[in-house]
């Protein structure tokens, strides 16, 4: 039977790439990708669980790295936002952020763009409100959201 | 955030998980880590031993027998809005699983982690005791099954004692009853200032308030006056009167006792108008 341990090997696919890498298991998942893995496009804004600034995803789904020890994330596939543009183009959905000026001081940006490619993933053509219901969980203190919804809307269908 | 050194495991069976809560002081089943992580930050709490149950994949199964919903403890609340089974036989949870926090928190938050937390503003503590739900315990020295009434002991405490993990809620098919759920919440999918859940089965009425107390208030005054059979927006107002004046409910920045018990009244009327509604 597995003992508990304070430090452990976790292997998880990261944006493709298959890493191994011994943790403390106290260590968030958001300070694995940033710190051990140098992946610094997601943010820490609140660490508490409420601005989605840190979102990624975790086979496929939507989640807050704050609120997940990277041990929890053993044998899953995640990605973070430099995974969106890896080949140097970027997404229909950067694109439309781009496009309808979808940020301010770009803070947010990365939480946002994750949980809108999850929403794209599972609905293409998002209306306004299915928009604005999946960022619930990602607080922009900019710009009112308006250009953000637009553009996610924009993106839709597009991808 | 730097949590505590903590120690951590991650066991491949049930038996294994409870031998390791059962033989390690200061362990704690972790389920998705949508409160623990975050209570850990703060140091509100300061578990020793982590039980990871990511691998137990029997509790993420949602499966139906015998004119129950056997609803794994692991199953997120992703997974009630979209599982089939939930639709089929008790809808509510999924309406309701739908309105608690936002994508990212639904993706990993659990029905058994947010049963156990116990905390009084939860949603669904008064959903699961008007649904009449039984919770199955299991520990070293065999598996127990408790009604919702007796799960909720108090403020972050349940039936669920030292070396048991809760594995599945129970809760029958709705079978004609209707359900309803109404409250009050700081912003939209916010915390619920005060919550009410109500199921209608024939001329049966069950009704829990929550945020009132410390574990959820069956309103069985109400109840009682409502077995007449008379669910005309008046008759359920009127069983609703001197709800409120029965409960003493806490005042804090988001609310004064009183106004509690207003909402208390009101949210108990909507709940249970929706519930009648919806009966078949």
């Amino acid at each position: 039977m597995g003992e508990p341990v304070t430090s452990r090997t976790v292997s998880v696919e990261v944006n493709g790439e298959q890493i191994e890498l011994e943790v403390p298991t106290r260590r968030l998942l958001v300070h694995f990708i940033r710190d051990d893995l140098g992946l610094t496009g997601t943010h820490v804004g609140c660490d508490t669980g409420n601005c989605g600034a840190c979102t990624v995803h975790v086979d496929g789904e939507a989640v807050k790295s704050c609120m997940l020890l990277a041990v929890q994330a053993e044998g899953t596939k995640i990605s973070t936002v430099e995974g969106l543009a890896a080949d140097g183009e970027l997404t229909a959905l950067q694109q439309s952020f781009n496009e309808h000026h979808a940020l301010q001081c770009g803070y947010c940006t990365p939480g946002m763009l994750m949980s809108a490619t999850a929403l794209l993933a599972r609905n293409p053509r998002p209306s306004e409100e299915d928009v604005r219901l999946a960022i619930q969980g990602n607080i922009c203190r900019c710009t009112g959201y308006v250009n953000i919804v637009e553009a996610v809307v924009a993106a839709g269908g597009k991808a | 955030m730097l949590l505590r050194e903590v120690e951590y495991a991650r066991p491949a069976t049930v038996d294994e998980a409870i031998s390791l809560l059962a033989g390690h002081e200061g362990a704690r089943p972790l389920a998705g880590g949508q409160t623990l992580v975050n209570v850990m930050k703060q140091r509100a709490a300061s578990p020793d031993v982590l039980v990871d149950l990511a691998d137990l994949a029997e509790l993420r199964e949602i499966g139906f027998s015998g004119g129950m919903l056997e609803i794994g403890a692991m199953v997120t609340c992703s997974q009630l809005m979209s599982s089939s089974e939930v639709e089929v036989a008790r809808p509510i949870l999924a309406e309701v699983a739908g309105t608690i926090a936002d994508v990212q928190v639904r993706n990993r938050g659990t029905i058994g982690g947010n049963v156990c937390v116990s905390d009084p503003t939860n949603h669904f503590p008064p959903l699961l005791v008007a649904l009449d739900a039984t919770f199955t315990i299991r520990g070293q020295a065999g598996e127990r099954t408790v009604p919702a009434q007796e799960f909720f002991l108090g403020v972050y405490m349940t039936a669920v004692g030292e070396g048991e993990l809760l594995t599945k809620v129970n809760v029958p098919a709705s079978s004609g009853a209707g359900d309803g759920y109404a409250g009050l919440t700081i912003g939209a999918h916010g915390t619920y200032i005060v919550n009410a859940a109500a199921t209608v089965a024939g001329d049966t009425a069950r009704v829990a308030i929550g945020c009132v107390a410390a574990s959820p208030v069956r309103a069985t005054a109400m109840e009682e006056r409502l077995a007449s059979g008379d669910f005309s927006a008046d008759a359920v107002r009127a069983a609703a009167e001197g709800l409120g004046a029965a409960l003493d409910p806490p005042s804090d920045v988001h609310g004064s006792a009183d106004y509690r018990r207003h909402l208390a009244e009101v949210s108990a009327v909507r709940a249970v108008l929706q519930a009648a509604g919806r009966r078949k």
